[in-house]
């Protein structure tokens, strides 16, 4: 090694420099789900982010074109687990405006109250572990306590914790008891006191606030380029929210604030999250109050809703009814409809095709995080390798509704 | 509602005769016929008219109607934040026709043109990276179109002895279910058994 075996230059082989490309996930726990992202690094620094999804295609959109429209409900529960009500809630609503079924009063008020619990149950998941993704592990102990208290309230009503299949063209399936509607009032007047608590743990946190203050920030074009919804838009400043400007379901009587942050990085985020989650308490208490005093029927009697169990058993008629309902379906006019409702993750939308027969001829899914997933090229390039799980932690994706 | 949908309509209509075949409000949303060849102009058209500022995208999609000469619709959904307005276009295309990609105008285009690459195999013209998107790497076919077998040509599984996954024809253990539920006093088309006669004799 005296420098006589011709060491032309200073730069030898190992100093030349060059991109390195890493694969992140498929099976990696920041991805919340199956993501692989195929990661060109410069050192640490994020230059091309490719994700490849579709691990978790299950063909939902295919099977449901030979199924009727009620078998295909719990299809809905089965993409966006975390809050699935909100799901059914897009079919219903298809269905609704194409039969121009008029939901009953009580039911929508349930509806509404369920959804907001799915809205609480999916931020509670995603900021606690979205803190987990940037090192926190106290929050997801506390958030999921707090999480299987709600779904023990999903099993009241409807007998399973996650898939519920709860909502149903023309109302819900079945009424809620007194106790239950309590019992939801007690847990959302003690959830602030949890929700101050994980505040107090991570909004003044010094190593939250710097993984997540200045990081992947989205500007107001940026929503429109990419086509962002929800909290990514709201996160930016723009006080969108389709519950209020479009408004659906009886969301026009209830009183709420609609939270925007300032700078759309992913601490905004976080504290747009937050303070959702304290709007969506304010609502379920304020459906409750409604509850108690408007009883009443929780579904539309007609063509697509079964008869009462009483009447099955005097009826012949409704005994044919309910069988007929529960084998060949029932049948929506032909026409092309598309239902969106205000997701906890953004617009998730249903694009509904039918050809007046008891299946629907073509039914498109819209998720909120097909388009934020799609915008991580955009998002990440230029961060930290880090930051990715931040980002995608903040972006809210799930894959059981991106791959569908 | 309706009111100032029709209204769009006829200021879209008049503004942008050449592409508009025809258009129609019905459920109250705005549906719009475009003719394919000019897709791209007429979308950049409705982001930057200051009566529509479609400016989100929400959605492309296909609808696969075999019967028909044209044989798919690509449809698109747009939102305006700034007006709250919601806009359908339809795009009829036969099979072997290309559709003009709008990822100039719409960036968040890309994944839902894949999509529809990948689901129907429709082609887009001009867009940068047309992949797959949804599917397995190396699967065949288009599965949302209607010939295409709900159950697939393929399966996969676990092979113990190469220690690998392999791919195989499917091979179902019963015939796939695909009951037919419809009241033959109900919308059915076809002739139920015993009535052939019935119907000859009318």
């Amino acid at each position: 090694m005296d420098g006589s075996k011709g060491f032309n230059d200073a730069q030898t082989g190992e100093q030349k420099i060059r991109n390195f490309n890493i694969n992140f996930g498929p099976q990696h726990p920041a991805a919340h789900g199956v993501l692989r992202l195929v990661l060109e690094l410069d050192g640490e620094i994020v230059e091309r982010c490719d994700p490849h999804i579709g691990l978790l295609h299950r063909g939902t959109e295919k099977l449901m074109e030979s199924r009727t429209y009620l078998q295909n409900l719990p299809y809905f529960d089965r993409l966006d687990y975390v809050a699935p009500m909100n799901q059914e809630h897009a079919w219903c609503l298809a269905i609704e405006k194409l039969t121009g079924v008029e939901v009953p009063r009580r039911a929508s008020l349930i509806r509404v109250l369920y959804s907001e619990i799915g809205r609480v149950l999916n931020h509670l998941l995603n900021v606690t572990t979205q803190a987990m993704d940037v090192g926190a592990l106290t929050p997801p102990l506390w958030g999921f306590e707090e999480r299987e208290k709600l779904m023990i309230f999903y099993e009241r009503a409807c007998g399973a914790r996650l898939h519920a299949a709860y909502f149903r063209p023309g109302g819900v399936h079945q009424d809620l008891p007194d106790d239950l509607l309590e019992d939801i009032d007690t847990w959302a007047v003690e959830f602030p006191k949890v929700l101050a608590d994980i505040d107090g743990l991570l909004t003044e946190n010094r190593i939250f606030k710097q993984r997540n203050c200045d990081i992947g920030v989205v500007t107001e074009e940026d929503i429109q380029t990419y086509g962002f919804s929800g909290v990514m838009v709201r996160g930016s400043g723009l006080a969108w929210d389709l519950r209020r400007a479009q408004p659906y379901e009886c969301y026009d009587e209830f009183e709420f604030q609609i939270p925007v942050g300032k700078n759309g990085d992913c601490y905004d985020r976080y504290l747009v999250r937050m303070e959702e989650m304290r709007q969506s308490v304010s609502i379920i208490r304020q459906a409750i109050a409604k509850l108690r005093v408007e009883k009443g029927d929780v579904m539309a009697r007609g063509k697509i809703t079964p008869p009462k169990r009483g009447d099955m058993k005097t009826s012949m008629e409704a005994l044919i009814h309910h069988f007929k309902l529960y084998t060949e379906g029932f049948h929506v006019p032909a026409g092309e409809v598309y239902a969106c409702v205000e997701a906890p993750k953004g617009e998730f939308g249903v694009y509904l095709v039918a050809d007046g027969t008891n299946r629907p001829y073509r039914a498109k899914l819209r998720a909120p995080g097909f388009l934020h997933l799609q915008a991580m090229d955009y998002v990440a390039k230029g961060h930290q390798l880090a930051d990715v799980a931040a980002i995608i932690g903040t972006m809210d994706v799930v894959f059981g509704e991106i791959d569908r | 509602m309706s009111d100032a949908l029709n209204e769009l309509g006829q200021h879209i209509a008049a503004k942008r005769p050449q592409c508009v075949l025809s258009w129609d409000v019905s459920h109250g949303e705005l549906n719009v016929d475009v003719a394919p060849s000019n897709i791209e102009d007429f979308v950049e058209f409705l982001k930057a008219d200051r009566n529509c500022r479609f400016s989100s995208l929400v959605d492309i999609t296909a609808v696969d109607y075999p019967g028909r000469e044209k044989r798919f619709d690509v449809v698109y959904h747009f939102l305006s934040m700034y007006r709250n307005q919601r806009i359908r276009l339809r795009v009829a295309v036969r099979a072997d026709e290309m559709v003009h990609s709008i990822t100039n105008v719409h960036p968040s285009a890309n994944w839902f043109e894949r999509e529809v690459f990948d689901m129907f195999g429709i082609l887009f013209t001009g867009h940068p990276d047309l992949r797959r998107i949804l599917t397995d790497y190396g699967f065949r076919g288009h599965p949302l179109r209607k010939d295409f077998p709900t159950t697939g040509y393929t399966e996969v599984r676990y092979d113990e002895a190469q220690k690998r996954v392999v791919y195989e024809p499917v091979k179902l253990v019963q015939e796939y279910r695909q009951f037919d539920f419809m009241s033959p006093w109900e919308g059915a088309q076809y002739i139920l058994p015993g009535d052939e006669k019935k119907e000859g004799a009318k």
